[in-house]
C-alpha cells in the first residue's frame, strides 16, 4: 500500500511542477495577447530566462547561499526574460513587423544564443566547450531552500510562486485600471486610443510582462530537471505547450490554471510511467507517453479553437492612422 | 534614384542588408566571447569550402554544401508555398522529419528501390501537412501551434520506428551503402561527380531541387491555382467571396508544402551522406533554416535557391571554426538574427520608397521653379 502511494505522490509532484511551468508561461502569453501582440517567442524567452537564472546560480554558487541566492536567481531569470522580450516589442510594436516571423526568430535565436554563451562560459571556466552548465552546488542549495516538508513529497517553492503569480495576474487584469486598459488595446486599440490610452505603451507593457512570466517559467522548468542542463535541448516545446494551455484556457487566468494542471499531468506521465505499476502493466512503448502531451494538445485544440475567445485585435500591428 | 523603386532591387537590397547586419552581429558576438581570433573565425565561416588548401578538396566540399543545399531548398520552398496562401508552415521541420522516417525505414527494412522510398517520404510529409491543413480549415487551430505539436510527434515516431533498423552498438541507423539499403541510394550524376573530386553524395537531387524551385515559381506566377492561392493569402474573405474554395485551397497548400519538405528529407538521407541518430532530442534544423531561407530569398522561389545556398554555406563554414574557442552554433545564431531582421524588411522597403519619393518630389520642385526663375531673369533683361 505504501509503495502504491509513493508511486502516485511522484506523479502528483511532477504534475504540479510541470503545471506550474506551463501556467507561468501561459499567463505570460495571456498578458501579451490581451494587449494585442501574439507572443510566439515564449519558447525562446524561456530559454533565455533559464540561461540568466542558471548563469547567476553558476557564478554565485560559492559566494551566496540560501535565500538571497534564490531571490537573485529569480530576479536574473525575470530580467533576462524581460530584456529578451524587448526584441519582440521593438520589432512588432514600433516597426510593425510580422509577429509570427519575429516570434519564430526569437525561438531559434534563444536556443542558438544560449548554446553559444554556455559553451563560451564553459571554455573560459574549464577550458572545455560543453553545452551543459553544471550548477550542481547551486542546485542542491537551491532545492533545499526551495523545498518544504520531508523526504517523500518534494513540495517545491515554485508551486507557491506560480500560485502567487496567478493571483497577481487575475488582480492586475480584472481589478486594476491598467489591466482593463491593456485588454482594451487587444480588443479595439483605436477605441482605446480615442479615450486617451497610449496603445504603444500598453502593448509594450503586455510584452514585457510576458517576458517576466516567461523567464520565470524557464528557470522553473530547468530546476525541475537534474543538476545539469543541456542548453542545446532548449525547453522541449514547453513554450508552445503553454500557448496551447492558454488557448484551451480561453485567455482567462483561472481557466489557464486548470488547463495547465491537465497538460502537466500528461507531461508528468512521460516521466513516471515506468514506476507506476498500473501503467507498466499496459506495456505501451515509452514513446507513446512522450508524445502524449502533444497529441492531447492537438485534440484539445481541435475541439476548443472553433469558439475562440481570442482578443480581437491580436496579431494586427497598431496603426494610428487607421480608425 | 529610380532604381530604388524597382521591386526586385528593393528585395535584393533588403536581403543584403539583413545578411550584412546578421554577419556583423555574429562578429560582435565572437568579439565578446574571445577578441583574438574573432576576425579569423568569421572569415573561416564565410569562406566555408575555401578553407581547404587544394582545389580538388575545395570542389569536393563545395559539392557537399550543394548536397545539403538541396534539402534546405525544398524546406524553404515548403515554407514559401504555404506563406503565399497566408499560412506559416513551421511544421516543415516535422514534415521533413517524418519524411526521413518513411524513406529510411522503407529503404532499410524492405530494401525498396530509391523511387519508392522517395515516394514514401513525399506521402509521409504530405500526410503531416494534411493534418495541419484539416485542423486549420475545419477546427480553426492555429497552424503554427499544431505544426509545432506535430514536429514533436514526428520526432518521437521517427526515433521509435528507425530504432528497428538501427546498428546494434550505436544509436545510428544502418548505413544506406550496406546490403539492405543499397537500392535506395539516389542515382549519381556520373561525369559531374568527377568534377567534384568524385564526391559520391552528389545525386540527381541537386538538379531536381533547382527544377522544382522553378516549377514552384511557374505554379505561383503563371497558373490559375497559384493565383487563387495568392489571392487567398492577400485577403481570405475576398477570395472566398470571389468563389475560391478557401478551405480546400488551404488544405491543398499544406499537403503540397508537406510533400516538398518530405521530398527534401529523401534528397538528403537517400544520398547516404548521413545516418539518423535514434536518440535525437530535437527535430533536424533543416525545416527551421528553411524559414530563414524563405524570407531571406525575398519570398521568391528563385531567390530561395541563392538564399538556401548562402545559409548552408555559412552553416557548413561554422563547422570549420576553432571549436575550442567558439561554438559551431554561431552560424545558427547568425541565421536566426537574419530571420529576425527579415521581419524589418517591410520597414526597409517602406524607407526606400520614401527616400525615392522624397528625391522625386525635390527634383520636380526644382524643375517647376526653374522656368519661373528663367522667366524672372528674362523679365529683368
Amino acid at each position: 500500500m505504501l509503495q502504491f502511494l509513493e508511486q502516485y505522490t511522484l506523479l502528483v509532484q511532477y504534475t504540479l511542477i510541470f503545471a506550474s511551468v506551463l501556467m507561468l508561461v501561459a499567463l505570460g502569453g495571456c498578458f501579451s495577447e490581451h494587449s494585442g501582440v501574439i507572443n510566439l517567442g515564449l519558447e525562446g524567452i524561456m530559454v533565455i530566462g533559464a540561461l540568466g537564472g542558471a548563469l547567476m546560480m553558476f557564478f554565485l554558487q560559492d559566494k551566496v547561499s540560501g535565500f538571497p541566492m534564490v531571490v537573485l536567481t529569480l530576479l536574473a531569470a525575470i530580467l533576462s526574460g524581460v530584456a529578451y522580450s524587448a526584441l519582440l516589442g521593438v520589432a512588432c510594436i514600433n516597426f510593425k513587423a510580422d509577429q509570427t516571423i519575429i516570434g519564430t526568430a526569437l525561438n531559434l535565436l534563444g536556443a542558438a544564443a544560449a548554446t553559444v554563451i554556455v559553451k563560451a562560459v564553459n571554455s573560459k571556466q574549464f577550458g572545455k566547450p560543453d553545452d551543459s552548465l553544471a550548477y550542481r552546488v547551486g542546485r542542491s542549495s537551491f532545492t533545499s531552500s526551495f523545498t518544504i516538508g520531508n523526504t517523500n513529497f518534494e513540495f517545491n517553492w515554485f508551486m507557491v510562486i506560480a500560485v502567487v503569480m496567478l493571483i497577481i495576474a487575475i488582480i492586475v487584469l480584472y481589478k486594476t485600471k491598467f489591466g482593463l486598459r491593456l485588454m482594451a488595446c487587444g480588443e479595439h486599440p483605436q477605441a482605446a486610443a480615442s479615450v486617451g490610452v497610449s496603445v504603444y505603451k500598453m502593448r509594450w507593457a503586455g510584452v514585457l510582462i510576458s517576458g517576466a512570466y516567461g523567464g520565470l517559467g524557464g528557470i522553473c522548468y530547468i530546476m525541475a530537471g537534474g543538476g545539469t542542463w543541456h542548453f542545446s535541448y532548449g525547453v522541449a516545446g514547453f513554450g508552445f505547450l503553454s500557448l496551447a494551455v492558454m488557448i484551451f484556457g480561453q485567455w482567462k487566468p483561472y481557466r489557464i490554471a486548470l488547463a495547465a494542471l491537465l497538460f502537466g499531468f500528461f507531461r508528468a506521465l512521460s516521466n513516471v510511467n515506468g514506476s507506476i505499476s498500473l501503467l507498466s502493466q499496459l506495456n505501451l512503448p515509452p514513446t507513446i507517453y512522450n508524445m502524449l502531451p502533444y497529441i492531447v494538445s492537438l485534440i484539445v485544440l481541435a475541439f476548443t479553437s472553433k469558439k475562440s475567445r481570442a482578443p480581437k485585435a491580436e496579431g494586427i500591428p497598431y496603426d494610428k492612422g487607421m480608425r | 534614384m529610380k532604381i530604388f523603386k524597382n521591386k526586385a532591387v528593393q528585395a535584393l537590397l533588403s536581403s543584403l542588408i539583413c545578411i550584412v547586419l546578421g554577419v556583423l552581429i555574429g562578429y560582435i558576438v565572437l568579439l565578446i566571447i574571445n577578441p583574438e581570433g574573432a576576425g579569423k573565425a568569421i572569415i573561416t565561416l564565410l569562406k566555408n569550402f575555401f578553407y581547404y588548401p587544394t582545389s580538388a578538396m575545395r570542389r569536393e566540399y563545395f559539392g557537399s554544401t550543394l548536397v545539403k543545399t538541396a534539402p534546405l531548398l525544398m524546406c524553404s520552398l515548403s515554407v514559401l508555398f504555404a506563406y503565399k496562401t497566408g499560412l506559416f508552415n513551421i511544421g516543415a521541420a516535422g514534415q521533413y522529419c517524418i519524411g526521413v522516417c518513411a524513406c529510411l525505414f522503407t529503404a532499410l527494412y524492405f530494401s525498396w528501390p530509391w523511387y519508392l522510398c522517395l515516394l514514401c517520404a513525399v506521402v509521409a510529409g504530405a500526410l503531416f501537412g494534411f493534418i495541419v491543413g484539416v485542423l486549420k480549415s475545419y477546427c480553426n487551430v492555429n497552424e503554427v501551434i499544431s505544426g509545432i505539436m506535430l514536429n514533436w510527434i514526428a520526432l518521437y515516431i521517427t526515433n521509435a520506428v528507425l530504432s528497428l533498423v538501427k546498428e546494434p552498438t550505436s544509436p545510428y541507423t544502418y548505413k544506406l551503402q550496406g546490403a539492405m539499403g543499397k537500392a535506395a541510394l539516389l542515382p549519381t550524376l556520373g561525369p559531374i561527380n568527377k568534377f567534384f573530386n568524385g564526391n559520391k553524395y552528389i545525386t540527381i537531387a541537386v538538379p531536381i531541387a533547382i527544377i522544382i524551385a522553378i516549377a514552384v515559381w511557374v505554379i505561383l506566377e503563371k497558373t490559375r491555382f497559384g493565383y487563387e492561392l495568392k489571392a487567398t493569402g492577400f485577403n481570405r474573405n475576398a477570395a472566398k467571396y470571389a468563389g475560391m474554395a478557401d478551405k480546400r485551397n488551404a488544405i491543398l497548400t499544406l499537403v503540397i508544402a508537406g510533400a516538398l519538405a518530405g521530398l527534401g528529407a529523401s534528397f538528403y538521407y537517400q544520398s547516404g551522406i548521413q545516418q539518423w541518430e535514434c536518440t535525437a532530442t530535437s527535430v533536424p534544423g533543416m525545416g527551421f533554416n528553411g524559414i530563414a531561407a524563405t524570407f531571406l530569398g525575398g519570398l521568391n522561389p528563385i531567390g530561395t535557391i541563392f538564399s538556401s545556398f548562402f545559409l548552408q554555406h555559412i552553416t557548413d563554414g561554422g563547422t570549420h571554426i576553432d571549436t575550442m574557442k567558439y561554438s559551431a552554433q554561431i552560424s545558427e545564431l547568425i541565421s536566426s538574427v537574419i530571420i529576425y531582421l527579415c521581419g524589418f524588411v517591410l520597414f526597409i522597403k517602406h524607407t526606400m520608397n520614401k527616400v525615392s519619393i522624397n528625391k522625386e518630389a525635390k527634383r520636380l520642385k526644382k524643375e517647376a521653379s526653374k522656368p519661373a526663375e528663367e522667366k524672372a531673369k528674362g523679365g529683368e533683361a
